[in-house]
């Protein structure tokens, strides 16, 4: 293959072998993990009698099933406590890396792997979690993994894996005033619909894309498995380089020039060709809220809930908004919220926590709202004390907490009541995800800042 | 099961996903489906009512979408599935399910109404799924559809092999793979 896509270069550098005309043997440069999907795996491990193959490619941290407030105590929920202490056990035992609690760098596992340079473009990277989508923000081949497959990675350091097809989505023009990476995410799902990319490892391109900052991209990738694609990445470029340049884990010096001539060759060639590929205008994209049961049912935040889609049979549609509490032709302009949550792998960073600031600086989060601000990581909690985003935060109302995947999936205590509207930043509207009968609307956090103080669904714009 | 986009939070809500080994899965099944705000079993799903069982599970499109999470493969052959047939299938849950004895056969979307229908209206129907030639057919009459599968899965299910075994016996190819790479990324530090 002459010409190749960036997503062809690095996968065809990392495949130690092919079985079976279907099937590669992909070499893994950096295998993340988290208390939740490793148990099982460590165990595999000890009953095959075997070591971990490479513990300093491995690096884990305790994330889904930590408390967001009071951390420096044991975990009351024994369930949780036994998973989070098993992989501190597992990661003692096994010579693995860990920021768990207690440790400054602790965080969302797709938060601290970039935050702290071991994140680096050219990379194949795995994690027993859908949003490690998020790290090919980098360029890199980034995606979630089964638990058998963590025990494969532990073991060999390699994947048996099918390549999947290759997509380009375009995006070009600029984005509007007070339109954010999670609205066009949100956009694109709602046109390529939540099984879209299935098959497919998406690369993101065009001008827009290029104008978002490192944060705002890796909000992209993130939900690139919400349309069901295997993966998705943006080329690196300047920006990336300076992002990464002097975190903890960084190439230096000679090895910095080394890796700095290698990250330059990642881009798709300009010839190569996609299996399949999409345009689409920045212009065209606005704020955007979910309003149904799967992220690719969005619309734009002046627009009303549809009739029917054609991604899905009427009686699976109304069961969808039945759950919701909706009605076709509702408009969701001003209907009262009981909660927001500001969180989770996909809006959690510094960027993120400063456009909230910014939006509630001086005013207060509306009565009958609980509004919970869970900042990714350690390292971005203590960024926002320094800039005083806190006391902004506090003051205004908002829960200012502790890192953790907290009320994105609500395993720990952080759990949306039934029946209750929840705006958040995560990335998963599934039936359920918040808590039993929980209703989430997903959205970008200037959005969710802009509901928190106003109570009910605003068009930001209008406010910024 | 002929709802669509069955997801992986509805398969094991992420507040059983807590236990430490691969045991117990089957009981915490489509949960928020089986049992009432109460614990109580509900009456109108499928899996509660006796006139409906068996080891095949037929589902609507895009089964399995959602999370990584392999315990909603350890859940489904937990309660004793061992055959899923829809029309659609999500990839990450599709290879979890395959890494499990769990197998996911694609089918037409028309062919899977028939199963639908049929089924609803004869809770007794009996479905063959044959493995080695790689076909399902409705009892007594029905034809033989066949349906794809990647040969090396196909022979590891046959014979309980696990993809681990066959990637240990490769050890020495990776090895050799990391030494004669053209770029290798500085590594982390030590653990001590």
């Amino acid at each position: 293959m002459k010409h190749k896509t960036l997503f062809d270069k690095i996968w065809d550098d990392h495949v130690v072998e092919s079985v079976d005309a279907s099937q590669d043997i992909l070499y893994i440069d950096r295998h993340f993990i988290h208390e939740v999907t490793s148990p099982q795996a460590f165990s595999g491990l000890r009953e095959r009698q075997i070591p971990l193959f490479r513990t300093q490619q491995t690096v884990a941290t305790a994330d889904h099933n930590v408390p967001t407030i009071n951390q420096h105590l044991r975990i009351s929920e024994p369930l949780s406590r036994i998973q989070v202490e098993t992989l501190t056990k597992n990661c003692a035992d096994f010579g693995v890396k860990l920021y768990g609690l207690g440790n400054p760098n602790q965080g969302i596992v797709h938060i601290i792997g970039p935050e702290l340079g071991i994140t680096q473009p050219g990379m194949t990277i795995v994690c027993g979690d859908s949003h490690t989508s998020t790290h090919g923000a980098f360029g890199t081949i980034a995606f979630g993994i089964g638990t058998s497959q963590v025990e494969q990675v532990f073991a060999t350091q390699t994947l048996l894996v099918s390549k999947p097809k290759r997509m380009r989505i375009n995006i070009d023009g600029k984005l509007g005033e007070g339109v954010y990476s999670k609205d066009l995410i949100l956009y694109l799902l709602s046109r390529l619909t939540a099984g879209g990319g299935t098959g497919y490892f998406i690369e993101y391109a065009g001008s827009a894309i290029k104008e978002l900052s490192m944060e705002a991209r890796m909000t992209i990738c993130n939900m690139s498995i919400e349309m069901g694609a295997r993966g998705g990445l943006i080329a690196p470029d300047e920006k990336t380089f300076e992002y990464i340049k002097g975190r903890d884990f960084a190439p230096q010096g000679e090895d910095w020039e080394r890796a700095l001539a290698y990250w330059q060759t990642l881009y798709s060639d300009p010839e190569a060709e996609f299996d399949l590929e999409y345009h689409f205008d920045a212009a065209d994209i606005e704020p955007m809220i979910t309003y149904g049961t799967n992220p690719g049912m969005g619309i734009k935040i002046s627009e009303q809930v549809p009739r029917e889609i054609k991604s899905a049979k009427p009686e699976s549609f109304h069961k969808s908004l039945d759950y919701m509490g909706l009605r076709p032709g509702q408009e969701l302009l001003g209907m009262p919220v009981q909660n927001v949550f500001i969180g989770s792998c996909t809006n959690a960073r510094i960027e993120d926590l400063r456009i909230v600031a910014a939006f509630s600086k001086g005013k207060k989060v509306s009565p009958h709202v609980r509004a919970m601000i869970v900042p990714g990581s350690q390292r971005v909690r203590k960024q926002a004390v320094e800039e005083g985003l806190d006391r902004i935060l506090i003051d205004a109302g908002y829960e200012f907490r502790e890192a953790g995947c907290s009320a994105c999936l609500g395993m720990n205590e952080d759990k949306i009541p039934a029946g209750q509207y929840c705006v958040s930043t995560s990335n998963r509207n599934f039936e359920g995800r918040q808590g039993p009968g929980a209703r989430t609307i997903l959205a970008s956090p200037l959005t969710a800042a802009a509901v928190a103080i106003h109570g009910k669904i605003v068009d930001p714009r209008e406010y910024v | 099961m002929p709802m669509e986009d069955i997801d992986t939070d509805q398969i094991i809500p992420a507040r059983f996903l807590k236990a430490i080994d691969k045991l117990g899965f089957g009981d915490n099944l489509f949960y928020d489906w089986r049992y009432d705000k109460n614990d109580q079993p509900n009456p109108d799903f499928v899996l509660n009512n006796p006139l409906y069982s068996g080891k095949i599970l037929v589902a609507g499109k895009n089964f399995g979408s959602g999370s990584s999470r392999e315990h909603a493969a350890w859940a489904l052959h937990g309660y004793g599935f061992r055959v899923i047939i829809s029309s659609f299938f999500a990839d990450i849950f599709k290879g979890n399910a395959l890494n499990n004895g769990l197998l996911p056969i694609q089918v037409s979307p028309e062919y899977l109404d028939i199963l639908l229908q049929t089924i609803s209206q004869h809770p007794d129907t009996r479905i063959t799924m044959n493995l080695p030639e790689q076909y399902v057919m409705l009892e007594p009459e029905g034809e033989k559809v066949h349906f794809e599968i990647d040969g090396y899965k196909k022979m590891c299910l046959l014979n309980g092999y696990d993809d681990i075994d066959y990637l240990l016996s490769l050890k020495d190819k990776i090895v050799e793979f990391e030494k004669n790479r053209s770029y290798v990324p500085p590594p982390l530090p030590a653990t001590n």
